[in-house]
């Protein structure tokens, strides 16, 4: 049974007016359990809306898309997954714990149960001290641990991600990266993860899931395999650097019909 | 000191600063002005400033110690005190009923668009009515009622003209703050698969407490005024507003009189206003504040 599985499906805003948009246009992916698998390409390429497809969060105009063997939207009522954006989004008027208590307090799980895992899941984060803070007493980076601690704290199998270090300085989001390989290690998550950056994307990942824009569609799954315990040496090593030519071409294959393919826009090379 | 005592050490003296102000304008305006009021450029707009017109301040605040009439042993703080304390109570009812139906309101209206755009203009145009004439109507009506043995007591009228001018600020005021909540915060509770009620209540109720706040600060000083008015058109006895009316009706042989009663209701806005000051306070103590980052 595929983690996620979506099947022809297109999504159109505005179907029939001047105002049409083609955000995404007969997609079709397979994300297996315990793969990272992450979504590149130009703003307006439909990586988002992808995303927010499986989460169901949209609905597809046409096509389905099923979450471990569910539809999308039993598996959000089940809480199948867990999601993390690029601003932590956490709740001001909640302390940490609180905040990552929030999916299980709406799920009904009892107090004990809840302090439980928000101190378990605290520790995952490698944050247990904090539980009592505020979320704006934190630093950037921090949030975002937090972020995920909240995602993942009903144990998910399945974690969706975007952008979620976009916010964060390089030393930061490099940390967190590495960060993110341990947990879903740890906790044997499969991840669907949204970014702008190529590196990023080559280093977390074992498939890169290359889109362009108008209509949204996919042109490229590239396969990285840069082993299961990559480390700070992994980023300098001569495969890291190959899938990220390789992603690079793949993205410049997206604007080959214009006339200056050279730049990328949209698309961080850092 | 810390830092909380210093800022209320410095508002208090403040606000001292600024009685002591308006006080000294007061009486440099008794000094300086006519007597029997002056035009500017023709229109006749500068107030008397002879006794009768502007008591002096420590006329004011010694007719607080006197008898309220001649003869009488109540004294006038007495007497204010207790009509503001009749006040007061009344002006409670009116801002809870007000809050009650205010917030009811808006979250009706943040629930159905359609309810939104078909009552607002509604709301406005209540707000254009003007209280004096409304008052003895809403007496007349209540005074009709007899629902379930309920009779409508005749201090229940100022109470709902209270409500009337408090629900209206609340109303708006918690609309916009239910609107509030980040688009992503909604997307993050949905992605859970909370329902509408656990979003408003874990999330568009929190993020609407910056918006309430003035806008119950705002409700509670209308209820205030709602009843005083209503107090003075239906004439109902025992409240600050029918002590003004008294009052005022012996203005020219005891100006200093009216403006304690004026003073009373004054004070009275000013404490509603406070009770939501501390409640914002409490509310709010764990929020980021403005200066960190």
């Amino acid at each position: 049974m595929s983690a996620v599985q979506v099947t022809g499906a297109s999504k159109i805003f505005n179907q029939g007016t001047p105002k049409q948009v083609d955000a995404l246009i007969d997609v079709n992916l397979t994300v297996e359990p315990g793969e990272f698998v992450s979504l590149i390409g130009p703003s307006g390429c439909g990586k988002s809306t992808l995303l927010r497809l499986i989460a169901n969060l949209l609905e597809p105009t046409t096509g389905s898309v099923m979450v471990n063997g569910k539809s999308a939207s039993q598996s959000r009522l089940d809480q199948d997954y867990g999601m993390a954006f690029q601003q932590a989004g956490l709740f001001d008027w909640r302390t940490v714990a609180k905040n990552i208590e929030l999916p299980l307090e709406l799920k009904g799980w009892d107090k004990e149960k809840r302090a439980a895992r928000a101190q378990e899941m605290l520790e995952l984060v490698k944050l247990p001290e904090f539980a009592e803070l505020y979320p704006w007493q934190l630093s950037g980076g921090m949030q975002q641990r937090i972020a995920i601690a909240r995602a993942l704290a009903a144990h998910p199998p399945l974690l969706l991600m975007d952008e979620p270090f976009g916010a964060l300085d390089e030393m930061t989001r490099e940390y967190m990266q590495g960060e993110l390989l341990r947990i879903c290690a740890e906790t044997s998550t499969t991840v669907v993860f949204v970014t702008h950056s190529i590196p990023e994307a080559v280093y977390l990942s074992n498939r890169v899931v290359v889109m362009s824009p108008r209509p949204g569609r996919i042109t490229d799954l590239i396969n990285v395999n840069l082993g299961a315990k990559r480390t700070e040496d992994t980023r300098a090593a001569t495969d890291f650097f190959t899938g990220i030519t390789a992603v690079r071409e793949a993205l410049r294959g997206t604007h080959a019909d214009h006339a200056n393919a050279g730049a990328v826009r949209g698309v961080e090379d850092r | 000191m810390n830092r909380f005592a210093r800022r209320a050490a410095y508002r208090t003296s403040m606000f001292v600063l600024s009685v002591v102000l308006v006080i000294a304008l007061w009486e440099m305006y008794k000094v300086v002005g006519p007597q029997d009021g002056g035009k500017l450029f023709g229109a006749g707009v500068l107030p008397r400033s002879n006794d009768t017109a502007m008591p002096h301040v420590w006329t004011m605040l010694s007719r607080y110690g006197r008898p309220e009439v001649r003869g009488s042993d109540k004294r006038v703080w007495v007497v204010v005190l207790a009509g503001a304390w009749f006040s007061f109570r009344l002006a409670i009812v009116g801002f809870l009923l007000g809050s009650s139906i205010g917030v009811g309101l808006s979250v009706v209206m943040s629930r159905f668009r359609l309810v939104e755009r078909g009552l607002l203009p509604y709301l406005v145009v209540s707000q254009t009515v003007p209280l004096i004439a409304l008052a003895p109507l809403v007496a007349l009506w209540g005074g009709k009622l007899h629902i379930f043995g309920f009779e409508w007591p005749r201090w229940f009228s100022a109470a709902v003209l209270g409500a009337f001018l408090s629900f209206f600020p609340i109303a708006v005021g918690t609309l916009r703050g239910l609107a509030s909540a980040p688009a992503a915060a909604v997307e993050l509770m949905e992605s859970y698969a909370a329902s509408w009620k656990q979003i408003l209540l874990k999330l568009r109720f929190p993020s609407a407490i910056p918006y309430m706040v003035p806008a119950f600060k705002l409700g509670a000083s209308g209820s205030v005024v709602g009843v005083v008015v209503a107090e003075i058109s239906t004439g109902l006895k025992g409240g600050i507003g029918r002590l003004i009316i008294e009052y005022a009706r012996e203005a020219t042989a005891d100006p200093a009189k009216v403006f304690t009663a004026v003073f009373g209701a004054a004070a009275l806005g000013l404490t509603m206003a406070g009770v939501i000051a501390i409640s914002d306070v409490y509310l709010m103590r764990n929020r980021p504040k403005e200066t960190s980052s």
